[in-house]
C-alpha cells in the first residue's frame, strides 16, 4: 500500500519519542489535511520505561488502524530497540512488522546493539547533536523529527514547521525551528549520498 | 471531505459527543482505560453548566447518575470491565426504573482487574446478561472514530427515547487511539429529548402502558409525585406481587425494544450482495475485518462483511438471512467466542459458523483473519 506511510518513535519515557509522534500525526491531519493516526504506548503505566508511538499517515481512510508494515523506525534508547524494533528479535512476535526496506534511524550513543540489523540503519548521536548544537537535549525529538521529515517527506516541510510551532511552548519556538532545521539539513545530505527515494504519501 | 478534520482519542470523542447530546451530568471513578472520558468531561461540562462528581466508587457512580437522570438531567458514567462488574446491580435498578442513562465500558481484558491498558471485547455478554433478572438491553459498539462521536449521541437519543439505560462498549484500541476526524455541525446532529407527561398530576402514572409502551417521564420536582422502587411495581410505581401487574409490566419492558426493532438495529454490510463467505465482527475488530474482506476480495474470494453497531438487541433477522445466504461466516472477536455463541443460535445449521478468538491483549490483525479464511476454503 503504497498510499500509507507507518512510522514509529520509541524511547525511554522523557525523551519526548510520543510527543514527535503526536506532533507529526497533527502535521498530516492539520497542515496537509491528510488521514492520520497516532497511537501511544500507555504512558502513566510505563513511566520511565520504554515507550513507543506508532504513527499512521495516508491519503485513504485509514481502515486498519495498527501498524503492520513499518517504513521508519527511531529509537532513542537500547532498552526501546530491544522491545520495539519490529524485526525477527526473539520475544518480539507481536511487533514483527517492518517491511523489508524500512528506514531505522537510531542514536548511536543509544542504540549501539542490534539483534537481526536492519538493512537500513541511520547512526546519529542525536542527543550529542542536540546539545553540541542548541545547548540541551530537550530539542533531540524535534531535530529527529527533522531528520524523518527529511528523509520520508511524509508530510510537507511546511506542516511540520507548523506543527512544530503550534506545540512549542512560548519562547521556545526559535530554539524548535533551529532543532527541525539541524534535522533537515542532515535529511538532505544523507539523501544526496545515499540517494533513498523519498515515500510521500 | 466538507470539514476539517481534528485529531482525537476514542475517549475524548465518547466526551465531546455526550456533551452534544445533552450530557450535564458524569458521575464516575476513574478507571483505565476509560479515565480519558472522566478527565474531559470533568474539564468541560462546567463549561456548559453541567455537573460533575468523582464518586467514591463505580457502585455509587452508577447510583449518581440515576439520581441525576431522575431530575431531568442526561447523565452518563465511564468504566472498565472491574467497574462494571460493580455497576451490574445499579443497572439492573436503572432497567426496572427505566431510568435513561448511558453507561460507557471501554473493554479491557479481564476477568477481576485482568489486562488494565490492552484491548478486550470480554465483557459483550456482560452487556447483555450482567444484571440478573429479565430485561431489555440496549449495547451498542463502533469502531471508527466518527461512529464513535455518533453512536455515544445515539445512546443518549435511545436511553430518552426509550426510557432505558443505554450500554457503548468501546475498547482500548480505540480508545486510546488519536484519530483524524472531521465532527458534524451542531446542527446536524439530531437530538431526542424523554417524553413528558401531559396529563394532570393527579392522574398521572410512570409506568403505565402506551401506545410505543414507553410511558411518559415526569422528572423530579416538576410536582408530579411518584414512587421509584427497585422492586416490582405496578403502573404507578408503587410494589406490586401481583401476577397480572407484574407480567405485564415485564413484557412492556422488553416490548420497548422488541417492538422497535427497525429504529434501534444499526449494521454495516460490504460486498455481502455476492457473498458465499462472510464475516461478522464489531469494534476495533470491525476494522481488521473489513481490511481482510477488501485483501480477500481483491484476490477473488466472494467474501463480505456484516458488522453490527447495535449489539445487543441482535440482529438476529438478519443474521439468519446471511446464514442462509453463505456457507460460512467468521466471528473474529479478542475474547473466547461470545458474539459468536448468538450467530450460530440464527444460523440454525444452515451455514458453519468458525471463531477467531484471542484474549492476549493484542488486536487480531487482518492477516490472521485472512489466513484462517484461506486455511478452511
Amino acid at each position: 500500500m503504497s498510499n500509507r506511510v507507518e512510522l514509529r518513535f520509541s524511547g525511554v519515557g522523557g525523551q519526548g519519542a510520543i510527543l514527535a509522534g503526536a506532533i507529526l500525526a497533527e502535521a498530516a491531519v492539520y497542515f496537509d489535511g491528510k488521514y492520520a493516526l497516532q497511537s501511544p504506548t500507555y504512558t502513566a503505566q510505563v513511566r520511565g520505561g520504554a515507550t513507543k508511538v506508532d504513527v499512521i499517515i495516508s491519503s485513504d481512510p485509514i481502515i486498519f488502524p495498527q501498524t503492520s508494515e513499518i517504513n521508519f523506525y527511531l529509537a532513542f534508547a537500547q532498552r526501546a530497540y530491544d522491545r520495539f524494533y519490529g524485526g525477527n528479535n526473539p520475544g518480539n512476535r507481536f511487533f514483527r512488522d517492518m517491511t523489508e526496506d524500512a528506514i531505522v534511524l537510531v542514536d548511536s550513543d543509544l542504540v549501539t546493539n542490534f539483534n537481526d540489523p536492519p538493512h537500513r540503519v541511520i547512526k546519529l548521536p542525536i542527543l550529542q547533536l542536540a546539545l553540541k548544537e542548541l545547548g540541551r537535549t530537550v530539542f533531540s525529538n524535534v531535530l529527529a523529527l527533522g531528520i524523518v521529515t527529511g528523509i520520508t517527506k511524509v508530510v510537507s516541510d511546511e506542516a511540520i514547521v507548523n506543527a512544530v510551532k503550534r506545540r512549542a511552548p512560548r519562547g521556545t519556538e526559535e530554539m524548535n525551528l533551529k532543532a527541525l532545521n539541524i534535522g533537515f539539513n542532515f535529511a538532505k545530505k544523507y539523501m544526496e549520498q545515499k540517494s533513498i527515494d523519498p515515500v510521500t504519501v | 471531505m466538507s470539514k476539517r478534520m481534528e485529531l482525537y482519542s476514542g475517549n475524548e470523542l465518547v466526551a465531546e459527543a455526550a456533551i452534544a447530546a445533552g450530557c450535564r451530568f458524569f458521575g464516575g471513578y476513574p478507571i483505565t482505560p476509560s479515565s480519558e472520558i472522566a478527565e474531559r468531561m470533568s474539564k468541560f461540562l462546567p463549561q456548559v453548566g453541567g455537573r460533575f462528581i468523582q464518586m467514591e466508587d463505580e457502585i455509587a457512580s452508577m447510583g449518581a447518575i440515576i439520581g441525576a437522570s431522575l431530575a431531568g438531567e442526561k447523565s452518563m458514567t465511564a468504566t472498565s470491565g472491574p467497574g462494571f462488574s460493580l455497576k451490574q446491580e445499579n443497572l439492573g435498578f436503572a432497567m426496572i426504573a427505566e431510568v435513561p442513562c448511558v453507561i460507557v465500558n471501554v473493554m479491557r481484558g479481564g476477568p477481576s482487574t485482568g489486562l488494565p491498558t490492552a484491548p478486550s471485547q470480554s465483557d459483550v455478554m456482560q452487556a447483555r446478561w450482567g444484571t440478573h433478572g429479565d430485561h431489555p438491553v440496549i449495547a451498542l459498539a463502533p469502531s471508527y472514530m466518527r461512529e464513535i462521536f455518533d453512536e455515544t449521541v445515539r445512546a443518549f437519543n435511545l436511553a430518552e427515547k426509550y426510557r432505558m439505560p443505554v450500554i457503548l462498549l468501546l475498547d482500548e484500541v480505540i480508545a486510546h487511539l488519536h484519530e483524524g476526524v472531521a465532527l458534524p455541525e451542531s446542527d446536524e446532529i439530531e437530538i431526542v429529548n424523554r417524553k413528558k407527561p401531559t396529563v394532570s398530576r393527579e392522574e398521572y402514572e410512570p409506568y403505565a402502558d402506551t401506545k410505543d409502551h414507553v410511558p411518559p417521564m415526569a422528572n423530579f420536582f416538576e410536582g408530579y409525585r411518584y414512587h421509584v422502587t427497585g422492586l416490582s411495581h405496578n403502573p404507578k410505581g408503587l410494589p406490586s406481587t401481583d401476577f397480572e401487574v407484574v407480567h405485564a409490566i415485564q413484557v412492556r419492558r422488553q416490548k420497548k425494544i422488541t417492538e422497535h426493532l427497525d429504529d434501534i438495529l444499526k449494521w454495516e454490510e460490504r460486498s455481502m450482495e455476492d457473498a458465499e463467505i462472510a464475516i461478522i465482527a464489531y469494534g476495533s475488530i470491525g476494522r481488521s475485518a473489513t481490511d481482510a474482506v477488501e485483501h480477500l476480495r481483491a484476490e477473488g474470494v466472494k467474501i463480505g462483511l456484516f458488522r453490527p453497531l447495535t449489539l445487543w438487541p441482535f440482529p438476529e433477522k438478519r443474521v439468519a438471512e446471511i446464514a442462509r445466504q453463505v456457507k460460512r461466516i467468521f466471528v473474529p472477536e479478542m475474547n473466547l467466542g461470545q458474539l459468536v455463541l448468538e450467530v450460530e443460535r440464527m444460523a440454525k445449521g444452515d451455514a458453519e459458523v468458525i471463531g477467531i478468538n484471542q484474549v492476549g491483549g493484542v488486536m487480531i490483525r487482518p492477516r490472521e483473519i485472512v489466513s484462517r479464511v484461506k486455511e478452511v476454503a
